[in-house]
Formats: C-alpha cells, structure tokens, sequence
C-alpha cells in the first residue's frame, strides 16, 4: 500500500524543481519581456502583405501591374485594385489605388503566390497598432510600397530566391524580345502585344469602399 | 451502477425538485472561465446536481461552409485554419485530403512525411494543451496550463519558420505543401521531439498519479462503450470508452501504414479515462515523429496539381484522425471551380453531442471538468 | 539577548503611555490604540506583501517571471493593486439586498482583526490575553462564516449563491477536525492560555541550562509538530485550515473555473479589495494560531520573539502558496466527505493518541514516549488514514488502472 497523499507529494516535487529551476534554467523562464525586448522573428515568419517596388522611386519602380489576380484569390477578399490610366484614358499596367485592409486581412499568403510579378510579398512587422481602427488599418499604395532593400531585410532567403526568379525570367524574355526583334524585322510585320485579358470574375465584386483621392 | 442511470431523465421544463424546492437555473456561458470560449450550458441545479443541461452554442458561427461554397477550392483552405485553431495543420491536412479525392492527385512522398511531421506535432500540441485546460478546469490555478504551453511554444516557433505563422499555418496544399523546410528545421524539429518524452515524464509525474485528480475524475461523465458508438463519437473521446478505432489505423490515409505505433485504449469512459488516453496518445505521437524524422526522403513537395482547380462533378469525403477525432471534409463538386456544397464534420462538435447525457446527476463542478475532457474548441464547434 | 525584539518593543510602547500618565483616560485610549493600531496596520502590511508573495511565488511555479514592473522585483505592485482598487467604480448589483452587500466586507473584516488580536506574537506581544483565548478565537474566527454568505446571498447572483452555500458547509464542516485537533494541544499544555501553550513547547529543563547547545535545541525540539500526536494534528490542522481560509485546493467557494468568484463575483473596487484582505487576514490568523499551537509560537533558538513568528507565518504561508500552485480543486461532495469521513475519525483518534503519549510519558519518561509514539501511535494512525480512506473510495478507484496499446 502506498503511502496516502503520494501522488500530491510527488506533484508538489515537480512543482517545486520549476520554482527553484526558474531562477537558473533559461528553458524554465521562457518569458520575453515584451516592450523592452522583441521577440525574435525570423525571416520565414509572415504578417500582412506589402508591394515591392525596384529602384528609386516607389510609384515608377512599381513592379505591380494591376493584373488583379491577387485581388481574385484574397479569400476574405480585402484587397481593392484600381487600374490607371494614362491622359488618354487608356489603361496602363499599374494600379492608381491598391488597398489592402489590414484588419481583414488574414495573413493567409494566397495573394503573394497568385501573383505572376512578384510584386507583392509577406512583411513580418507586427506592431501595427493604430489609433483610428478603419483608415489606420486601411494601408494605401503609397504605405504598401517597400523597396526591394527591404524586402532582402527581412526574408534574405526568400528575396534571393525570388530575386534569382525574377533574373531568369527576365533574361528568358530579353532573349525571346531579341529574338521576336528578330523576326519583327525579317517579316517586316507589326502586330500590337496582346493585352492582358481579364476573365469576367465568378463571383461579385466587393461593395466599393470610399475613397479619398 | 454510474449516477447517470440512476438519474432518471427529466424534462427541460422543470420547476420544482421532489421536496418542492426550487430549482436552481444558471446560465453558465457564454463569458465563463471555463466553458473553452464562447459556448453556454443553461444547466438546472437541484442543489448542486446538474438535473437537466442544455447546451447552446452559435456564438463564434462565422459561416465557413456557406463561405466555402461562395469562393474557389484553394481559397477556403485559409479558412479551415480558423476552424480548430489549435490545430491548423491537421485541418489543412483534412481538407487537402478531400480535394486531392475530388480530383486525382498523387502527393509525393516528400511531402507526405511532411505532413505526417506537422500532423503529429499538432496532436502534441493539442494533447498538452487540453491536458492543460482540463486540469485548469478542475482548478490547478493554470500551472500544468502553463507548463504545456511552455512546451507548445517551441513547436509553434517551428511552425513559424517552416510555414510562416504560428497557428493560422495554411501550409498544406492540394497535392502537397506549400514549401521545402529550411535548412536547419529538421534538426530543430529532431531536437524538440527528442526532448519531448522528458517533459511528458514531468506532467505525467505532476498529475497522473495525483489523489485529487484520480478523484475527481475517476467514474465522472461515464460513456460506456454501446453508448459512445451511438453517440457516433470519435478520437480520443471514443477510444476513452473502450472503442478501438483510429482513423490512422482504420483509414490509413497518408503514409500512416508505414509507423509502428499503438493506440491506447481506455476501459471506463470516465474523465480520467480520456485525460489519459490523451496523455498516452502523446507519447505515440513522439514514436511516429522519430520515426519520419528519420525516414523523411528527399525529392518534391508539390504533386501535379492543376493550375486551376476545376474538379469534375462528383463528391468526395476525406476524413483525417484529427487530434480531437475524426475530421472530414465533404465536397460536392459541380464542375466548377467553386464547390456546390462544402461540409465539415467537425469532430468536436459531435462529441459534444453527449454532453447532457454524461452530466446528468453531476455536480456543477463536474459539468465543467465533463466539458473540458471533451476538448472542444468553439470556432470547431460553431464554424 | 533572546527576546530582545519583543522587550523593546514593549518598552517603546511604556514610553509612549508613559507621556499621558497624568490623564488616566487619555492613557487608557493611548494603550488600547497601542495594542490595537500598530496589529491592524502590521498585518495589513503582512498582508500587501503576502499577495505579492504569492503572486511572485506562483509566477516561478509556473515559470512566469511575476510582478517586476511597480518597484524593485515588483515589490510596490501592491500599493498600485490598491491605488486601482481604490479608484475603481463600486458597482452595486441593481437588485441586490444593498444593505448587506454593503456590510459583508466589514463583516468578514471584524472578526479576522479580533482573531489576530489573540495570537501571542511574541514575549508579552499579546493584544488580547486571554485566559480563554484559543477557544475565543475558534469563536471569533468562525463568525466570518456569515460575512461570506451575506456576500453571497445579498449579490443576488447565482454564482455568489452557489459560493455563499459552498462556504457554509465547508466552513461549518472544517471547523470540527480544526478544533480537535487544537483540542490535542490544549490537552496537554493543560491551558486554554496562547501564552502558556507557547510556554509549554519548550523543554524547560534545556532552556534555562546555560548550556549553549541545549539553549539552542530546548527552544526547538519542545515544539509540539515534533511530538507523534503534534505532527498528525498538524496535518489534520493545516489541512482543516486551508479550508478554513478557503485556500486551494478548498477553495470551493470562489472556484473561478467553476462559478465565476464565488461569493466575491458581484464586488468591486474597493469593497472586493477589503473581503479580499479580509480573507487574507483570516488566512492569517488561522496560519498564527497554527503556529502557536503546533509550531511554538514565537520559541526559536537566538532570536526568540516576533522574527520567529513572522518567520513561521510566512513560511505556513508559502507552503500554502506552494500547495495552491500545485493542486486542483476537489468537489464539494467530496470535500464535505473528506472532513466528515476522513479528518474527523482521524483527529479524534489522535486525541487519543496524544492521552496515550501523556500517559507513557508520565510513566517512562520522554525519550520512551517518543519513540512508541512515532512507532505505534503514529503507525496506527496511518493504517487508519488508509484503512479510511480504502473505506471512502468506491473500488473502481482504488485499483490501478492499465491502459492497453493495441495496434
Ligand atoms: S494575405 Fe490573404 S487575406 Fe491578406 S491580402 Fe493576401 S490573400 Fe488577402
Ligand atoms: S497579382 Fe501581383 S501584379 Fe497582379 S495585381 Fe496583385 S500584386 Fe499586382
């Protein structure tokens, strides 16, 4: 017969080896004291998305071109494209208004892996507390916007990769310019690009949010 | 013979006890400590004898399979990561599996140990957790609660670099998943469940053998086995009364026929029954990790799935052992991207279904600890 | 040298009376603020640091680091809790019985300040002395009683109902085995007197000796926790206590997993800060008198005297924090058992066996009396702990369980 209470006592052991190993053991004092100290994020880590630009200026190195797949596949569909157009009004391939709604927005990725440009990726700041809960949170293009620089900040791995992508790609299409270039000038024959050709949506549209212009 | 047959059942609209004594109704939810968010049991009390209970719930209904059935396949799988949210991956995992029968889809062997990892990990995780919550429950004043998430911390920080996020993961993909692990991340991984048995040891040591809680849980919320089969209750919950069902065993989804390991089976179908089977489950789980750990091959992550998932019309269920039971997904696909009709068979929230029958004749007191050993979480339960 | 503390304290309190001698009522009302003040406001203090003690000592169970922002280690975070309490809105619950949701704090608060006033905190520290005193203060302290179930029934929550109800039964229960085992002690120092219990729990012949060594042990070994029947009053003692003070894992009538806080479910603000220290301070004054009639008071070795009391309290206060880190709650089914079942058969049998020890030491003398009490009395007891508790448990819980693995 064991003795009564054993189990108590054995428990009370445990307890008491993690008060006095609290004050020794790092694994027995995970806690991160938050203001003061970051909780390390590591660069695989995801938050909200952001647009990528290349060079200098953010609204000319844009590398969005509104396609508006990623605005297809948001599932709680918090992304709003509005595309721009030149004097003439004819549209050109960049978004005039790219909002994305961080208080929706489900950090999901599905919106940086549809996109064909690799324009939009995952940030991973995560103190984006603000004080008006529905602009605040409503990120603008020029607040999306990130350079590059940034980019290989804070997902070095990743931005290497897709920076690797996006030089082949490029390379594979200089080629094939060089070589339609090529054949342009043997047939002599000019035909115009054909444009991105939007597939009529499945669904409806989002209701329209207000816009400040 | 279990207070529950004694106790004849009586109807909800009860006033008065057999003394003529008013009966005592408390509507205990949904803000209360301990009903695992927002759920409400309207129990009526003689005393403090649950005399009848009625369980309401609806309160985190947030329409995933009306979504479900308004969006794309690919994009409800975010969404299935908010159903159980403990457990991102094995919800990942159930809907991939039913889409991948949908359309035909070979998962490559990669990727299948992949998810066997992430699958079995989450079940640590979940098992502790409960564990955790369920002893809070009886009144431990949090410290096993905070001994598990200690634990689950370090499996979410590896969640976190090989999916991106801690517990909203949406990582597994129809025909795969979604990315290579970093280098680096097996070997973490490969740390972790090693030193896993050590911690188990600890909480085993800290509350198996515990006076109190062989007491309080011991012959408290009994389902015997005829019962839990025909209360079509799953998982641990099940298995608990005696059942000897897994789904891991049963279906052998995945690779799961290549692991060597057992499933424990309980004899009461009491609380104690479950928070050990639980208990046991876990240490299975660590057996099935170190053995994918070790055979986990090189070669793809992503089987040849279609660009655009345009299934053709037909229907399919795939079913997983999530940690809390038996998990299915079923689609009925009308040829267009988008599902005609999208349901879950949640695990939790059928298991709930035999929360009145096992608190009847309980104390208050137990009413919660009967709620906590279910292991429920509501986002499951509500959708 | 031994109770220093205690005779300058004492002296400090003539001074001060001496200033009014010329006034006989003056110094009457000087001399009853003396006793009294500097007692409330000591274990108010005892009682500000206590909450941060135990939320500290809790924190480094559960491997959190605790409070560390008001003050070195978090020290000032009590004055902070009270500053909010302070400031915090009174919320009145529209329907309840508002006269005794008022009064129930006070209610609680009355009778733990009394009962304080009957522990003998050092050498002629002794608010009330008492002939009488311990039975006084069993008196007293299960006045508080009624505080909790007027705060529970004028709430006119069903949660505070349920913990007004809860707190009646255990509270009446845990009062039986709390005072027969007191009643061991009161046997054989042969006084109801505080003091002379204290006094009784040194090995006169020692003390007085000169000799170092015996100085040192006389004011150690006498104390009763080191006698067969004082180890098992103890026990019974400390675990009656615990539910006296509504302490985990008794703490059945706020059990915030089950009904919200119990009776404190419907306070705020201030008033939940005073039935809070209220039950702290009965916590107190349960823990003092513990330690005065098993522990030996304020005996110990150099500095005899209100260290060693402190001392003592404190420590029965972390374990009662250590056991609130570690164990859940039992049922209130099972509670009432155990106190009716379990503790009461068991105490009574230790009077017994404290008339046995008496009776063995009269006739051989105390080293023979020790060792048969350790040996048969204490053995006895234990097959009866277990023989009672195989009695109370139904079968299925007794056995072992074994969990199959099957493929
Ligand atoms: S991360 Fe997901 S929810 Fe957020 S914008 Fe992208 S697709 Fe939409
Ligand atoms: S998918 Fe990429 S390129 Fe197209 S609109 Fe979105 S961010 Fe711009």
């Amino acid at each position: 017969m064991s003795l009564i209470g054993k189990g108590i006592l054995k428990g009370m052991g445990v307890t008491a080896k993690n008060f006095f190993q609290s004050y020794y053991r790092k694994e027995r004092l995970p806690t991160v004291e938050y203001p003061e100290e970051k909780a390390t994020i590591n660069q695989f880590s995801r938050n909200f998305p952001f647009l990528l630009y290349d060079g200098d200026d953010p609204v000319d190195g844009m590398r969005c071109t509104a396609c508006t797949l990623c605005e297809r596949a948001c599932p709680p569909q918090c992304i709003y494209i509005i595309k721009d157009k030149d004097e003439n009004g004819k549209a050109i391939l960049s978004p005039r208004i790219f909002d994305i709604d961080t208080s929706v927005c489900m950090s999901c990725q599905l919106c940086v892996e549809v996109c064909p440009y690799e324009a939009i990726r995952m940030d991973s700041a995560f103190e984006l507390s603000n004080e008006n809960r529905f602009e605040g949170l409503l990120l603008n293009r020029e607040e999306l916007l990130k350079p590059n620089a940034y980019y290989h900040e804070i997902h070095p791995l990743e931005a290497r990769e897709t920076d690797d992508r996006m030089a082949a790609k490029a390379a594979l299409a200089e080629a094939k310019k060089k070589a339609r270039q090529k054949r342009a000038r043997l047939a002599a024959k000019n035909k115009p690009p054909p444009g991105l050709k939007k597939t009529p949506p499945t669904r409806k549209k989002p209701p329209q949010r207000e816009k400040s212009e | 013979m279990s207070p529950v047959q004694t106790m004849p059942p009586r109807s909800y609209h009860i006033g008065k006890d057999d003394l003529g004594a008013d009966i005592l109704e408390v509507a205990m939810g949904p803000h209360h400590p301990s009903t695992h968010g927002v759920f409400r049991m309207d129990l009526k009390l003689d005393g403090e004898t649950v005399v009848d209970l009625k369980p309401v719930f609806g309160y985190l209904h947030r329409n995933h399979e009306k979504i479900a059935e308004d969006i794309t396949y690919p994009m409800s799988m975010p969404f299935t990561d908010r159903l159980d949210y403990l457990c991102g991956m094995t919800n990942n995992w159930a809907y991939a599996l039913s889409a991948e029968k949908l359309i035909e889809i070979k998962v490559p062997e990669r990727a299948e140990y992949i998810r066997v990892i992430v699958a079995e990990l989450t079940r640590l995780v979940n098992h502790c957790l409960l564990i955790g919550f369920f002893v809070n429950d009886l009144g431990a004043l949090g410290t096993p609660l905070l001994y598990a998430l200690r634990e689950r911390e370090k499996i979410l920080d590896l969640f976190e670099v090989l999916s991106g996020a801690r517990m909203m993961v949406n990582y597994i993909r129809f025909g795969g998943v979604r990315c290579d692990p970093p280098d680096g991340w097996l070997k973490e991984c490969q740390r972790i469940v090693d030193a896993f048995p050590a911690f188990l040891d600890e909480y085993e040591t800290l509350l198996t053998e515990n006076e109190i809680i062989i007491a309080r849980a011991q012959n408290v919320g009994v389902v015997t086995r005829e019962e839990a089969i025909n209360f079509s209750l799953t998982g641990p919950m099940l298995r608990a009364s005696g059942v000897n069902y897994d789904i891991r065993k049963v279906d052998r989804y995945g690779i799961y026929d290549r692991f060597d390991f057992k499933v424990p089976i309980g004899g009461h179908g009491d609380c104690y029954d479950r928070f050990m089977v639980r208990m046991l489950e876990m240490r299975q789980s660590v057996k099935i990790l170190k053995q994918a750990i070790r055979d986990l091959p090189e070669g793809e992550i992503m089987g040849k799935a279609p660009k655009i998932f345009r299934p053709a019309p037909g229907e399919a269920y795939g079913r997983i052992e999530a940690p809390k039971g038996e998990l299915g997904f079923y689609l009925i696909s009308d040829g267009t991207p988008i599902p005609y009709r999208f349901k879950v068979r949640p695990p939790s929230f059928v298991n709930l279904t035999a929360l009145r029958h096992m608190c009847l004749g309980h104390k208050v007191a137990d009413a919660v600890i009967i709620l906590g050993s279910i292991d429920i979480v509501l986002g499951e339960v509500d959708r | 040298m031994n109770n220093y503390f205690d005779l300058k304290l004492v002296e400090l309190g003539r001074w001060i009376e001496a200033f009014f001698a010329h006034y006989p009522t003056l110094k009457l009302v000087v001399h009853l603020l003396l006793c009294t003040l500097p007692l409330a406001l000591s274990f108010m203090g005892a009682f500000a640091f206590t909450t941060w003690l135990e939320r500290k000592g809790l924190a480094r169970i559960q491997n959190r680091p605790g409070p560390n922002r008001v003050g070195l280690f978090g020290l000032l975070q009590p004055i902070a809790d009270g500053i909010k309490m302070l400031l915090k809105e009174d919320i009145v619950p529209e329907r309840s019985d508002k006269l005794f949701h008022f009064l129930a704090p006070i209610m609680l608060m009355i009778p733990a300040m009394i009962g304080v006033g009957f522990l003998p905190l050092g050498d002629g520290l002794h608010a009330l002395p008492l002939d009488s005193a311990i039975i006084f203060f069993f008196a007293i302290s299960s006045l508080n009683t009624i505080a909790v179930f007027m705060a529970g029934w004028s709430s006119r929550n069903k949660y505070s109902l349920l913990g007004g109800m809860r707190a009646v039964a255990q509270m009446i229960s845990y009062e039986i085995p709390l005072v027969l085992s007191a009643v061991a002690v009161i046997m054989m120092a042969g006084s109801l007197n505080a003091q002379e219990v204290v006094a009784s729990q040194q090995i006169s012949s020692w003390v007085g000796s000169g000799n170092i060594l015996q100085e040192f042990f006389g004011r150690i070994l006498g104390w009763n926790v080191f006698k067969p029947w004082g180890f098992a009053g103890f026990i019974f003692f400390f675990i009656a206590a615990l539910a006296e003070a509504n302490r985990s894992p008794f703490d059945l009538p706020e059990a915030d997993s089950e009904i919200i806080a119990g009776h404190l479910t419907e306070y705020s603000g201030f008033k939940y800060a005073i039935l809070f220290m209220g039950e702290y301070i009965s916590a107190f004054a349960i823990a003092g008198i513990g330690v005065t009639l098993f522990l030996g008071g304020w005996n110990g070795p150099v500095f005899a005297g209100l260290p060693w009391f402190v001392l003592k309290l404190f420590s029965l206060f972390a374990v009662m924090i250590w056991i609130r880190g570690t164990l859940p709650r039992l049922r209130v089914d099972q509670l009432m058992g155990y106190a009716w079942k379990f503790l009461f058969p068991l105490a009574i049998l230790n009077i017994f066996l404290a008339g046995f020890y008496h009776f063995l030491e009269r006739q051989w003398g105390t080293a023979i009396a020790m060792l048969a009490g350790w040996l048969f009395g204490f053995g006895a007891l234990q097959l009866a702990a277990i023989a009672l508790s195989r009695l109370n448990q139904s079968p299925t819980i007794r056995s072992k369980r074994v969990y199959q693995l099957v493929e």
